[in-house]
């Protein structure tokens, strides 16, 4: 176990270098002189060589991206452009509400995603299975800010019983998880499904219902059982979709998360912060990949010793 | 998985000629919902097509004695604030969303196609390359890396498209890259190998036709998702922008008049969503009539 931790752990390194290296050039690709954009549109040519000089840009390439990486690696990000606060404390602000939310969606999808998933895989063929594929269909045809605006509008305009946007109390989440989860609760319950009906038809499972245990037996424990593992890694691929997924869904909401900053600073041409969310979020997505990795090696033996 | 349908679909040839093309046909016309899509689709292209003729109203002169109005008879889904008539402006929107998702998916399923080709044929230093440069893609959620290239492009149409297209190249260059190594090593692309046929010649014509039907499928799919993607982009400001009878934008324009006018957010959101659903059944349509390993499931 702890050599494959060590060697997935070296897997990364590779993918991680790259990452860096292109958010690093993400500001050399943008048309245009760096040090112009970043002192702004009314900046003197004086102005424009003090920002150069100041960022280093007037330093060869590498140079600058060792600094660059060096800098992150001591917490420092850069100053934000629109603010004019370091970029992470902006981030640190808006990291707990992103975080919160994702999870909040990710628990109430995945429990509705595996119960939708195994009451087809059950009544496979029958009603319950092609209404229940029909709803989860329909959930991943979902645009999600439509869903959140219809939702503000029934339930929050009309019924007054969730507040339309912003954070604070626990009634502010139920919308903005709703329209979050709704995609991912629609790919667990296909993914379920058919990882559920793949493994009923193994042998063991038929040697289970052939000894005579009960058919609730067989379902829950040999049957979800085994699924759990594939199911694992589903999981794991949903969270990098809901990071992606919270960028609409905050700006419906007006939620002041990661998604919502990184929108308004692509408006606002506000590259310290863009470079560092895409960053972050890239970061997260690795992590998250690398734990559903030991996860899945600590359920299954296998792996852990090819 | 693929060479399975070829070589098990031509295999009877007693009553009736079977070829793969009629197999696929026959069980495809049994999934109703697919066909269904497809006719809707059909029809939707040819609505796009004929948007000038057979909208009822320019989708960009403005009407200001008819604003904010709701569904009537005149106008079927309403007017917005500039007293513009809803459904021309989602008819002329079908052609740019249309566009938008085969553009994307095409361009994006060709690079993809092509390196999964190489990277499957070769194998060795060319199949890491291009396997690296799929895991940093898949690093990245879609739209993130949508947005990230936005930012770099700036806001507008085609710069959508291309970032859209970025993020189905890996989902095709893995899934043709997997068909490749099972099919090259097939007796029939030996044979072709033996009398001298050129490696350009065995991928595109004995070893790509092979990786089609899986193709086709993603193809469908990838159209919604990237209907989808195009949508949201235009929806948070960052795709395409105002007067644009996009309708992405115009959700993004109507979103203030919620509670007042809902029509304005309501029709091209139902818009969005139906074109995307039928994309994803016709996807899952294809996916039963090419796939005989699921459709025994």
């Amino acid at each position: 176990m702890f050599r494959y931790l060590i060697n997935r752990l070296l897997g990364i390194l590779p993918v991680l270098l790259l990452v860096s290296v292109l958010v690093f050039a993400f500001v050399h690709l943008l048309p245009g002189d760096p040090a112009r954009l970043v002192a702004g549109q009314d900046a003197t040519d004086r102005d424009i060589a003090a920002v150069r000089a100041a960022l280093g840009l007037d330093r060869p390439l590498w140079e600058q991206y060792v600094t660059y990486v060096s800098n992150i690696l001591h917490g420092d990000f850069g100053i934000s452009l629109k603010t004019r606060r370091a970029v992470s404390e902006e981030i640190g602000e808006r990291f707990f509400p992103t975080f919160w939310l994702t999870l909040i969606s990710m628990a109430w999808a995945t429990l509705f995603g595996l119960v939708i998933g195994v009451s087809s895989a059950v009544r496979r063929g029958r009603w319950q299975d092609h209404g229940g594929m029909l709803v989860a269909v329909s959930g991943i045809s979902l645009p999600s800010f439509w869903l959140g605006l219809l939702l503000i509008d029934w339930f929050s305009v009309r019924l007054g019983w969730f507040p339309t946007s912003g954070y604070g109390t626990l009634a502010h989440f139920v919308l903005p998880s709703i329209t979050l989860g709704v995609g991912v609760a629609a790919v667990m319950a296909r993914f379920t499904r058919s990882s559920f009906i793949e493994i009923a038809r193994e042998d063991y499972i038929r040697t289970a219902r052939a000894k005579g245990a009960f058919e609730r037996f067989v379902v829950w424990k040999h049957v979800l059982r085994n699924a759990l593992i594939p199911i694992i890694t589903m999981v794991g691929l949903q969270f990098g979709f809901l990071l992606g997924g919270s960028i609409v869904v905050e700006t419906v909401f007006a939620w002041p998360g990661l998604g919502r900053l990184l929108v308004d600073s692509v408006s606002y041409r506000d590259y310290p912060v863009i470079q560092a969310e895409i960053l972050l979020f890239s970061l997260e997505f690795i992590l998250i990949n690398l734990i559903v990795d030991v996860l899945y090696a600590l359920v299954n033996p296998e792996i852990r010793y090819r | 998985m693929t060479s399975v349908v070829l070589s098990s679909t031509s295999k009877p040839a007693a009553e009736r000629i079977r070829t793969p093309w009629s197999e696929f046909w026959r069980k495809f016309r049994r999934q109703r919902l697919a066909v269904a899509s497809g006719v809707f689709l059909l029809l939707l292209v040819v609505v796009a097509l004929l948007a000038p003729w057979i909208a009822p109203y320019d989708p960009a002169t403005p009407d200001y004695e008819h604003i904010l109005e709701g569904p009537s008879w005149l106008h079927w889904a309403g007017t917005d604030d500039y007293g513009r008539d809803i459904l021309s402006r989602i008819i002329h929107g079908a052609g740019i969303s249309l566009m938008v998702g085969f553009l994307a998916v095409t361009v994006g399923g060709i690079v993809g196609i092509v390196m999964g080709l190489l990277s499957g044929f070769y194998e060795g230093w060319i199949d890491r390359i291009i396997m690296r440069i799929c895991d940093v893609l898949l690093a990245f959620p879609g739209i993130l890396l949508a947005i990230g290239i936005v930012a770099i492009l700036g806001p507008g149409v085609e710069n959508v498209i291309w970032a859209v297209a970025v993020f189905s190249i890996p989902v095709f260059a893995r899934l043709v890259r997997g068909s490749t190594l099972a099919l090259k090593r097939a007796v029939y692309v030996d044979a072709a190998r033996a009398i001298g046929v050129r490696n350009i010649i065995l991928m595109v014509r004995h070893i790509l036709p092979g990786a089609l039907p899986s193709v086709i499928v993603y193809f469908s799919m990838r159209f919604g998702t990237s209907i989808l993607t195009a949508a949201s982009l235009s929806f948070i400001g960052l795709g395409a922008q105002p007067p644009t009878p996009e309708w992405g934008a115009m959700l993004s324009a109507g979103r203030s008049f919620i509670g007042v006018a809902d029509h304005l957010t309501f029709f091209p959101g139902l818009a969005i969503f139906v074109t995307v659903l039928a994309f994803n059944l016709l996807g899952d349509g294809l996916r039963d009539a090419l796939d005989p390993k699921l459709s025994q499931v």
